[in-house]
């Protein structure tokens, strides 16, 4: 459909895909965006592979099946690249962003992707360094908006401060403030 | 104006359901019913309603709950998903015959078994002759809507029947979209209060609830509720014409999306409906003369509106996302086709049935299923009756 970008999150259950995927939709909803953000029932456990989605549309989304040809993919766990065809779907000229300290070339060169944008940021370290804990999907969060330009980081922190700020302490919600800026100034792209 | 706000189907439930404000809520959690239920528990710790919530051990006492609140005039709302309506079974048709009104929103799930807890609509098609009145939704916000209007169609002094609001388990109730809320103050007002006329607590004019009703009165009984089930088909689409009026958004008993001069026509309810209309519009510009009847009130069914609608098609095409088991064709197709009979040119009907246990179903099955309705229309020739979508064979 035109005017509309659809997202595929990739990561194990507990790592936040789900959420991710929500808060970028809520962020784009700020910016008056028409969204839909849903993840994938699987039988969802610890540590099983997930996928959830974000859409992001100029005008309204009447759509209801899951995403099967994402503009971007995001991997939150790079152990999942061995085990999902995480680029299914995805068009040449797609973008896909991926949680590890390899750089892109390595990335692509695994995933043998010969077109297309690869990013990659270490989430995983940016989240234990802040938090303590692994939890990549602020991180992630970040770096997506750097590698896509699809909103204003602003937006995207000022959506997580209401998302997190709920739920969490305000110690844990200014660690993944700071995660979300730390991965979109690190994040590196070919 | 009211505020926009991204929720899930569920979340959106439990909003129209904080502004409802009922007397009382009975509840069993089922997936994925549970977090509407879980939303509105918190609205009722926190007291911004003033709902008795009763946290009971089944839904078959959930429905005995309301239909004992409803009668002694409370506003009393539930909510379930597939087994859990199953296990209200007996109790849906003593709430439709005690003509009480209550409201239900109802998260479409498959039956058991095997275990799944994906969607499908057998859960609602299959209480399809209980007496209740349902209304499907296509995405979050007609949640909302449905479940506002919902109350006055049921409450309304000719109908006074339970209504059913199903939602897309998953598809819709865990998905975020789009929300528009109306204002607190609005949805009170149109709402108004209930009263019930036969209330069991009004001591001065004392009523009988549930006696014995032989084969003297039972049959007569019958006819009276089939006469408001009918009579329901006039106050839904009166209470859209009014809710219209404070939200901007029309609602009939079906929607027809793009069916002026349209030859190919699909038929489907719930989220489906809008990807259909993703589909229309990429056809309508290719030139394809496509078009979309969703169905909004399944019950009661709008027999004269649809065949008016589709009189005029080339090739009709049916989702259905259940399966009436030995019958030829899911319970939309079968109500469609029988519209049709009356009708002085016959209009060429299949029907396929998708989606079980919640199989997805995009853009490119409902291309097929145009295309098939293409070769329909120009062949007059239909190879396959009832096929499936999106199922390996």
């Amino acid at each position: 459909m035109d005017g509309m970008t659809e997202i595929r999150w990739h990561g194990r259950g507990g790592q936040g895909a789900k959420t991710a995927a929500l808060v970028l939709a809520e962020s784009a909803l700020e910016e008056g965006k028409y969204i839909q953000g849903f993840p994938e029932y699987g039988p969802e456990r610890m540590g099983a592979p997930m996928q959830s989605f974000t859409r992001i549309s100029e005008v309204p989304i009447t759509l209801h099946s899951h995403v099967r040809n994402p503009h971007a993919v995001v991997v939150l766990d790079a152990t999942l690249l061995d085990t999902v065809d995480v680029t299914m779907g995805l068009p040449e000229e797609g973008v896909i962003l991926v949680n590890t300290s390899q750089a892109p070339g390595q990335i692509r060169k695994r995933l043998n992707l010969k077109k297309g944008k690869v990013f990659t940021v270490d989430a995983t370290s940016i989240s234990l360094d802040i938090l303590g804990r692994n939890l990549p999907n602020t991180p992630m969060l970040g770096a997506l908006i750097k590698a896509t330009n699809l909103l204003s980081i602003d937006t995207v922190i000022s959506a997580v401060k209401i998302k997190f700020g709920k739920k969490f302490s305000s110690k844990v919600l200014e660690g993944n403030i700071q995660a979300v800026r730390k991965a979109y100034e690190e994040v590196k792209g070919e | 104006m009211g505020k926009i706000v991204g929720l899930t189907g569920d979340e959106t439930a439990a909003e129209a359901m904080r502004q409802i404000n009922p007397d009382v809520l009975a509840a069993y959690p089922i997936t994925p019913q549970t977090e509407i239920v879980q939303n509105f528990s918190q609205f009722v710790a926190n007291g911004v309603v003033s709902t008795e919530m009763i946290r009971v051990e089944s839904e078959h006492s959930a429905m005995s709950a309301c239909i004992g609140a409803a009668a002694s005039g409370a506003r009393a709302m539930t909510a379930t998903s597939a087994n859990g309506l199953a296990l209200m079974w007996e109790i849906c048709y003593i709430a439709a015959s005690y003509r009480l009104p209550i409201v239900m929103p109802l998260v479409n799930r498959a039956l058991s078994g095997p275990i799944n807890i994906h969607c499908d609509h057998s859960d609602s098609m299959g209480a399809r002759d209980s007496g209740w009145i349902q209304l499907y939704s296509e995405n979050c916000q007609e949640i909302y809507d449905n479940l506002i209007q919902a109350i006055r169609i049921a409450e309304d002094k000719e109908v006074l029947l339970p209504v059913m609001v199903t939602l897309d388990g998953f598809i819709i109730s865990h998905a975020m979209e789009r929300v528009e809320i109306l204002e607190d103050e609005k949805v009170t007002e149109f709402i108004g209060e209930y009263k019930n006329p036969y209330s069991l607590l009004d001591v001065d004019n004392p009523v009988t609830w549930g006696p014995l009703d032989l084969y003297d009165y039972y049959f007569e009984h019958k006819r009276q509720q089939i006469e408001a089930i009918e009579k329901a088909g006039e106050v839904i689409q009166r209470v859209g014409k009014e809710f219209k009026e404070i939200s901007g958004r029309s609602y009939e008993l079906m929607e027809n999306y793009r069916l002026e001069g349209a030859d190919l026509v699909i038929v489907a309810a719930g989220s489906t409906a809008g990807t259909v209309k993703a589909v229309v519009n990429q056809l309508r510009e290719e030139g394809v003369k496509a078009g979309l009847l969703k169905i909004r009130a399944f019950r009661p069914f709008p027999v004269r509106e649809v065949s008016q609608a589709l009189k005029n098609a080339k090739a009709v095409a049916i989702l259905d996302r259940s399966v009436s088991f030995g019958a030829e064709g899911g319970p939309i197709f079968l109500e469609i086709r029988s519209a049709l009979f009356e009708e002085a040119k016959r209009v060429p009907v299949v029907n396929y049935i998708y989606g079980l246990g919640g199989r997805d179903i995009g853009i490119d099955e409902i291309k097929a299923v145009y295309k098939n309705l293409e070769r329909i229309a120009q062949t007059k020739k239909i190879e396959k009756l009832v096929g499936y979508l999106g199922l390996r064979e």
